[in-house]
């Protein structure tokens, strides 16, 4: 029934990456989630990412229909989702195939035998079983007939038919990394209470099933002392995880409540953003008017119009529904209205990797627009962080008078985190340009002193009508003109504009080191990964080695120059071929830049990051 | 959010901005500008709850000549910015101007959505059948074999029927007008505003530069009486100098008839009903080329999507314990570190 082989002795970790595989259908997502969320509640700290085929409903048993959710849990600060797992449980023989890799040598891999049938065995092209032709043995393997387990702990609940009794095998295997790693049951049996509560027969079965996998692990003596991971050390305070899409969701409720307009999404659906459209059209309670659009273009441009008659307007996409809106884009610049554009970025070009990551539109936000377009352009870097940067993104919109591009991406919006809730009263104040009464002579491009934002004069107030356009307006009065004085002093006005953003935002920071032999660089999703990288290089020895990472790209912070100048040496590293290295280069001529680049529609991992930083020192 | 304001006292001149129209002389623009700010004091609405929103062509300079609320937008998007106008604010009334072009050309996609919503705005298509403003090229309602700059030896592309096409989308109100018609275009835009839906209005435009006289043959005054049927709900379709011609159905097809000949009489005539539900005759009537309809064919009052909208957010809103977003982050699934 069970054997292992290669038995090694379980490290004592500060962290543990498990990751859990199977069928489309096998419920790995929701097994991930459980795990996720009870080590969570047990105070460790967590990352976690999910990885499932694009297909809605691939052919059972086939190598691209394999469904994977990873988490990482540690008594220790967790900053990604790990790189190589201690614990992969795969469910059937596609999951070992295409997971293999990831597992550290000497660790576990659990196994569910019953599905290594010559049937599933051939669709994952294993030309023999694995279990038995000596191809894992560096590995630890628990073999488990999990179906039969299952089948057999069910076998005098009522009203189940063969389906759900298979299906309920993932409980099976979470009982056992329950058991594994000493978590407490209690929070996935308040979850089948909620989640079934009008079908008692599913509590029942699902209760026995995830029992069944616990006790089954704990009467095994085969298995090894069980690893303890102890909380880790957070800031006190009331958490909840939360994926990145979320977070970016709520951080636009936020930013509306804070700055007492109402919240208006037009949007279209796409891939990885659509679950900020479809966490926003809940919260109607809240008066967010969340419009689906006939295509991109319908989604931004009613963003517009709502962001002329007064509303904070949201407009959300990835790569190319921002090629499709780009034209509007320069709309909303050219009238100089606040709008929020938020683009979860995939991989590209074209339809690219819909469901994998990338940073490869920086440059398409930066310059995608026909003429002299500047927006400002900030990204968020962790899951949780979504929260402050989509805030952010309504607070310098209405700030600033003027398109504000978020980018985040795949990576960090499918992935979640713990995050320390923040209450409305928190979050800074957001000021707008609204006005009410006309003076004598007012036009609408009078501007603030200071940020040279335009006043915003919304339809529905007496003695404040009044015409703007994507024609070129003279500076005074804003009628159209063509002079060409004024268009170049339009466009530097709008320039100028984005620039004074650098009086609004917070100054660059380094982490590790202030000066040194080498400054890691980053921006946007990779966050997590770099500042892992560059704390195992110092953890190493290596005491010269700082972090500088960029939330805000257009403009970038006011003291980037000094720090850049404070190194010997810079590294930029980005997932694309050097899209802000190029920026870089541009604006700080007279700094060397190196880079490393990946565009795999993977995220870094240390191993190769280390290994980079240390041909430069 | 309904105002309870009283309404003010205009004329046409409190909606004339102070820039300089810019069309070429001669145009029905100009009359169509005129008609509508002479209808805009008989509609009840304050004007600064009037917007104009527009794309780009010679229809697009429309929002620039009238002292409302109003946005030149992109070509073809104005569909879009105006929906979100209205969503943000229901009170406001929200105008669509357009052309044939930029309508159901570039902005195909967005109008049959709109007309598909039906939230509650109205859009007036300058129908001229040409490129106006890139100076001459077909457009999608230009005729089979009209010689254009992108078309030298003729076009080849069948057109549009603006009405029914409409029709098609669902359109729940269209009326068509001739551009040398001030008074009844004045009526149809107030029929329009005060229509609670997405209305439609087609403008049939004569272009004097670049296709003069496209419309002539049914709008020229000598012929428009015999040429045109002017629908109005709840009226015999009769036409004619002489009053003495009308419409009836025979078998599937709609037949000119006059009156005292071959046994007809009045009370064998049409009635119009511009309210009903069923399209198949409002269809028959777009479709119509002797006579052309004119007038409101068809005014079918529907639930909006502000309606429905509204009616879920109320709902939504009576049964949430959300009230604030303290209470949904602070709900569920958190934990406490201490």
């Amino acid at each position: 029934m069970i054997t292992t082989k290669t038995i090694l002795q379980p490290e004592v970790l500060e962290a543990v990456v498990v990751r859990f595989v199977g069928d489309s259908g096998d419920g790995m997502q929701l097994t991930g989630t459980q795990f996720t969320d009870t080590s969570a509640m047990f105070g460790n700290d967590i990352a976690t990412f999910p990885n499932y085929p694009s297909e809605i409903r691939a052919p059972q048993g086939s190598l691209y229909g394999v469904s994977g959710f990873q988490v990482h849990i540690g008594s220790v600060e967790v900053s990604t989702p790990g790189d190589n797992v201690d614990l992969l449980v795969a469910m059937n023989p596609a999951g070992l195939k295409t997971n293999l890799y990831s597992v550290k040598p000497g660790h576990t891999i659990i196994v569910d035998t019953d599905s290594f049938t010559k049937k599933n065995l051939d669709k994952a092209e294993y030309k023999t079983n694995p279990l038995e032709d000596g191809s894992l043995e560096n590995y630890r393997v628990i073999q488990v007939d999990m179906t039969s387990l299952t089948k057999e702990a069910l076998k005098d609940v009522e009203g189940l038919d063969n389906k759900s009794i298979t299906r309920s095998k993932n409980m099976f295997a979470l009982g056992m990394v329950y058991w594994m790693y000493n978590r407490s049951l209690e929070h996935t049996f308040d979850f089948f209470n909620k989640k079934f509560k009008t079908k008692p027969h599913l509590i029942e079965a699902n209760t026995k099933v995830l029992n069944a996998g616990y006790y089954f692990a704990e009467t095994l003596e085969l298995i090894p002392n069980a690893y303890s991971i102890s909380p880790a050390k957070m800031a006190p305070g009331t958490y909840r995880i939360i994926m990145g899409n979320a977070a970016t969701a709520w951080g636009l409720l936020a930013a509306a409540e804070k700055s007492g307009l109402e919240l208006f999404l037009g949007s279209y659906p796409i891939t990885p953003a659509t679950d900020i459209l479809h966490e926003l059209v809940k919260h109607k309670h809240f008066g967010v008017k969340a419009f689906q659009a006939e295509d991109e273009i319908a989604g931004v441009t009613s963003a517009i119009g709502a962001s002329f008659a007064g509303d904070l307007a949201v407009t959300t996409t990835s790569g190319p529904g921002l090629a499709l809106k780009g034209e509007a884009i320069g709309l909303a610049m050219m009238v100089e209205l606040p709008l929020v554009i938020i683009n979860v970025q995939r991989g590209g070009p074209s339809t690219g990797l819909p469901t994998k990551t990338e940073q490869s539109d920086l440059l398409q936000a930066m310059y995608g627009r026909n003429g002299e377009s500047p927006v400002i352009v900030i990204a968020a870097s962790t899951p949780a962080n979504c929260f402050n940067f989509a805030f952010e993104a309504a607070r310098l919109a209405l700030e600033h008078m003027t398109p504000v591009i978020l980018l985040t991406d795949g990576y960090i919006a499918n992935g979640s985190a713990p995050w320390k809730v923040r209450s409305v009263s928190e979050m800074p104040e957001i000021k707008n340009h609204k006005i009410t009464k006309a003076k004598e002579n007012w036009s609408p491009y009078d501007r603030d002193e200071k940020t040279l934002a335009r006043v915003w004069p919304v339809p529905g107030t007496p003695g404040l009508e009044h015409r703007v356009g994507g024609l070129e307006k003279d500076r005074i009065t804003g009628n159209i003109s063509y002079e060409p004085i004024n268009h170049e002093k339009m466009t530097h006005i709008r320039a100028e504009k984005v620039r004074l953003v650098q009086n609004n935002i917070p100054e660059l920071k380094t982490e590790f080191a202030d000066s040194g032999d080498l400054l890691v660089i980053g921006w946007g999703g990779t966050y997590g990964s770099l500042h892992s990288a560059v704390k195992l290089i110092n953890d190493e020895g290596y005491k010269k080695i700082g972090f500088a990472h960029f939330n805000y790209i257009n403009p970038m912070p006011k003291n980037t120059e000094e720090i850049l100048s404070k190194f010997k040496k810079i590294i930029v590293c980005e997932l694309n071929s050097g899209q802000f290295v190029s920026i870089l280069k541009n604006r700080f001529s007279k700094f060397e830049f190196s880079q490393h680049n990946k565009v795999q529609g993977l995220p870094f991992s240390n191993d190769e990051l280390i290994q980079q930083f240390k041909l430069l020192v | 959010m309904e105002t309870t304001t009283t309404v003010k006292k205009y004329t046409f001149k409190d909606f004339t901005s102070d820039q300089e129209v810019r069309w070429c002389p001669g145009c029905d623009d100009y009359v169509i500008l005129r008609s509508m700010q002479k209808a805009l004091p008989e509609m009840g609405v304050n004007k600064e709850d009037v917007v104009f929103i527009s794309g780009i062509g010679c229809s697009s300079r429309f929002p620039y000549y009238m002292d409302t609320y109003g946005m030149h937008t992109i070509h073809g998007r104005a569909p879009g910015i105006a929906s979100g106008i209205k969503l943000a604010n229901p009170n406001l009334s929200v105008w669509i101007m357009t052309g044939d072009g930029d309508s159901m050309a570039i902005g195909g996609n967005h109008f049959i959505h709109l007309l598909r919503r039906n939230i509650d705005l109205n859009m007036v298509i300058f129908n001229n059948e040409i490129y106006g403003l890139t100076k001459g090229q077909f457009s999608p309602t230009s005729l089979i074999g009209q010689k254009t700059k992108s078309s030298p030896y003729g076009n080849t592309q069948p057109p549009f029927s603006p009405g029914e096409l409409a029709l098609g989308a669902n359109a729940r109100f269209f009326a068509r007008i001739g551009g040398n018609n001030p008074k009844d275009m004045t009526q149809i835009f107030i029929d329009a505003h005060n229509f609670k839906g997405t209305s439609l209005v087609e403008v049939l435009q004569n272009c004097v530069i670049f296709n003069d006289g496209c419309f002539t043959d049914v709008t020229d005054k000598n012929v428009k009486e015999d040429r045109q049927i002017f629908l109005e709900h709840g009226k015999p379709m009769i036409f004619g100098k002489n009053k003495d011609k009308g419409l009836v159905l025979n078998k599937l097809k709609l037949e000119v008839v006059t009156i005292g000949e071959n046994g007809i009489t009045q009370e064998d005539i049409l009635v119009h009903d511009a309210k009903e539900e069923a399209k198949t005759l409002h269809h028959m009537l777009v479709c119509l080329e002797y006579p052309l309809a004119t007038g409101i064919i068809r005014s079918f009052s529907d639930v909006t999507l502000e309606e429905r909208e509204n009616a879920l957010t109320a709902q939504v809103k009576a049964n949430s314990k959300f009230k604030k977003t303290d209470d949904l982050f602070f709900s569920g699934e958190t934990y406490e570190v201490k």
